[in-house]
């Protein structure tokens, strides 16, 4: 009951925008709702960090360690986004309509990538999957300017395109467990069935989740969408879709995993490892030319990324530990830097690096939080995000893949000295004469603030119990 | 019934056989409106082979998939965008395709083989109904996606979208026609959502650019320093 409670109760933002004059309160409902399953989600975690799984309808919707920590993520970016989002879009002075429109999307989007970490049966999941993208497109296109709608077209075709080739990847998958007598069509059902299963179909299936899924989660070459949506939302909205959103997708591919590395002829592990390295070393080089800060970020989500599905290729208990950290600290870390970002818009006027110099002068506070969010993203230690890549690389040095743990520290740096060499010349460069700065709003500068704490603090210490739903998720996607 | 039996693999190749005519279909026909109606009957086709399966031997799964399917896709989906999007853009006739039509035409021969190559190295042993609706929804899938590379306009674009689902839908009754009844419903309310939030942003795009062209849209791109 607490699962449905957790994933529902934002709905009551959604449901309070439909009624007449609500626009005005609907900023607070809103982050009242999502602040509260937030808290729920917390209660879910600890429970299940406890007793090993949350069970809410058997082979349907549950929760275990993975789960939880996905859960988790997601429902901290949700909360810190709608509070941010009372001072971000309450700066936009848009109009009362969009402002309801905005609230009551933003609402059923966090329900459905919450809905991604509860349902456990891939039909349903798939169902989720594509509601993130249904719910997202006018979230992304909210500014309403050409270059909002190109972003949000761009963004629906591809990952819709996607999300079609990946329900024939789900339906194949059924179709061969369906063969080999299997009955339960749930991520542990697949994974018992897989000594079973047609080779044939599995592989079929790995393809087209690989594609599909790939398309929203922007693997290379499927990310062309992911810079412009990511760069031209609202940056409470690019804090969801690149904190979050991209790593809940990709969570469906790593529950997956341990079926299609029980059967060698599907070449699970060698295509991760090269949809990982390619995402990798395109996005740093992406990096290092990009002109604009939410860009960038865009950018080192693709980096991000890439990083992931190799961490996942390597398939050891400590390289599956690193991947899921980095799913957590990633969500966090990249959802501060779109903050950032987002304060740099509203006290700058733009995300340029050519239009912008000289913030830590004019605005200390945000330019100090963009750098502390730049340094962490692009992984410096002692930050989180640090932990988790040289954690992966030792597991790949573990295994004897030397070269992947290289190519993975060549273009991790690579994107580093083009992360802060970018967001140095923004923040220490001399001052434009034609820049105007304005206060940030002060829910947006509390946020900041309240955001970077656990960005700092985890690279340093891990909670007990969160230790703990590490260890347990890290075994379940990895084989005996 | 028996003699239904033997002419049920006829009947479900016809529909096949017209499904994947439909798919070529929305790759040529340029008039907007007259691609509305192709992807109607597509739709109509796809309902069709959910009946054909279901009646022998009896499914109420598929029948009900089928009765879905017709109420979602061919009334539904129309409604929606004959309500949301201008109704001048139904007289558009594309004329900037990113393809000519000859060439999109050998593309769509190339890809349907390609699909039948793939839908015949998976079916194997499946029986003759499912190999049917597997090869011809390999084959309509990549021609959906073809659909969605070669067309500039945004009406048509999502129809690519909505034929590649088509395709999937296709296979899919025929492979996994247990497949769990909630996800199926989920999925068919899904596509007149999708059909709903597309046309708003149709709306968008035309109030915004004067066009619905969104091929044209090419303002975002990297520019090095």
């Amino acid at each position: 009951m607490i699962l449905f409670v957790a994933v529902l109760l934002p709905v009551i933002g959604a449901a309070w925008c439909a009624l007449p004059r609500s626009h005005a309160a609907a900023p607070y409902v809103n982050a009242a709702a999502v602040s509260t399953s937030f808290l729920l989600t917390l209660w879910i975690a600890a429970h299940t960090a406890a007793t090993g799984h949350v069970v809410a309808i058997a082979g349907w919707v549950s929760v275990d360690a993975f789960a939880a920590i996905l859960m988790l993520g997601i429902a901290a970016v949700a909360c810190s986004a709608s509070i941010y989002s009372i001072g971000y879009i309450g700066h936009l002075h848009a109009p009362p309509r969009r402002v309801r429109a905005y609230y009551a999307n933003l609402a059923l989007f966090i329900v459905s990538m919450l809905a991604i970490s509860v349902c456990v049966e891939p039909g349903l999941v798939w169902i989720a999957v594509e509601l993130t993208t249904l719910l997202s497109v006018l979230l992304v296109s909210f500014v309403d300017t050409r270059e909002a709608l190109e972003a949000a077209w761009k963004y629906m075709v591809i990952t819709l395109l996607g999300a079609t080739v990946a329900v024939l990847g789900v339906l194949v998958l059924f179709w061969s467990q369906h063969v080999a007598g299997g009955t339960s069509f749930t991520y542990a059902g697949l994974a018992a069935d897989a000594h079973r299963m047609n080779p044939i179909l599995v592989a079929a299936a790995f393809a087209l989740l690989l594609i599909g899924f790939g398309a929203k989660i922007g693997l290379f070459p499927m990310h062309t969408w992911l810079p412009d949506a990511h760069s031209q939302a609202p940056a409470p909205v690019c804090a969801m879709l690149s904190g979050v959103e991209t790593s809940a997708i990709l969570y469906v591919l790593l529950r997956l995993m341990p079926l299609f590395r029980a059967i060698p002829s599907v070449h699970a592990s060698t295509w991760f490892a090269i949809f990982g390295t390619a995402s990798l070393v395109a996005a740093a080089l992406l990096i290092v030319q990009t002109h604009d800060l939410k860009r960038l970020f865009a950018f080192s989500t693709v980096e991000h990324m890439g990083v992931i599905v190799l961490g996942a290729s390597i398939g050891t208990l400590s390289g599956n530990l690193a991947v899921v950290w980095q799913i957590l600290v990633h969500g966090l870390t990249k959802s501060l830097c779109f903050y950032a970002a987002g304060a740099v818009a509203l006290v700058a006027g733009t995300t340029e690096f050519a239009k912008v110099r000289g913030l830590q002068r004019h605005a200390p506070l945000v330019g100090t939080i963009l750098l502390v969010g730049s340094l962490a993203i692009a992984g410096a230690p002692p930050f989180a995000v640090f932990l988790s890549e040289l954690a992966i690389a030792l597991a790949a040095i573990s295994v004897g893949q030397v070269w992947l743990a290289a190519v993975l520290l060549a273009f991790v740096g690579i994107a580093f000295a083009g992360t802060i060499a970018k967001v140095a010349g923004m923040m220490l460069g001399r001052e434009n004469e034609g820049l105007h700065v304005h206060p940030a709003p002060g829910v947006v500068r509390g946020v900041l603030v309240a955001c970077a704490i656990p960005v700092l603090i985890l690279g340093l210490w891990i909670p007990a119990g969160l230790g703990n739903l590490f260890t347990q998720a890290a075994a379940q996607v990895t084989l005996p | 019934m028996s003699n239904y039996h033997a002419f049920e693999p006829e009947i479900n190749a016809l529909i096949c056989g017209f499904f994947v005519l439909s798919a070529f279909g929305m790759v040529v026909i340029r008039q907007i409106g007259a691609c509305l109606t192709v992807f109607i009957v597509q739709s109509l086709l796809l309902a069709a082979s959910a009946f054909v399966l279901g009646a022998e031997p009896l499914s109420w799964h598929l029948i009900a998939v089928g009765c879905v399917t017709l109420l979602s896709k061919p009334i539904l989906i129309p409604y929606v965008l004959r309500r949301l999007v201008p109704r001048e853009i139904y007289t558009v006739r594309e004329i900037s395709q990113a393809l000519d039509v000859p060439t999109s035409l050998l593309v769509a021969l190339g890809l349907a083989l390609i699909g039948f190559a793939l839908g015949t190295r998976l079916v194997g042993a499946a029986p003759l109904l499912a190999k049917q609706n597997v090869i011809v929804g390999f084959a309509s899938l990549l021609i959906g996606a073809l659909v969605l590379a070669v067309r500039r306009e945004a009406v048509p674009q999502m129809l690519g979208i909505l034929a590649m689902e088509n395709a999937a839908f296709l296979a899919g009754i025929a492979i996994a026609p247990d497949f769990p009844l909630i996800a199926e419903l989920a999925i068919a309310f899904d596509v007149p959502l999708l059909a709903f939030i597309v046309s708003i942003l149709t709306r968008a795009v035309y109030r915004r650019v004067g066009s619905t062209a969104v091929g044209e849209l090419a303002a975002l791109r990297e520019h090095p320093q």
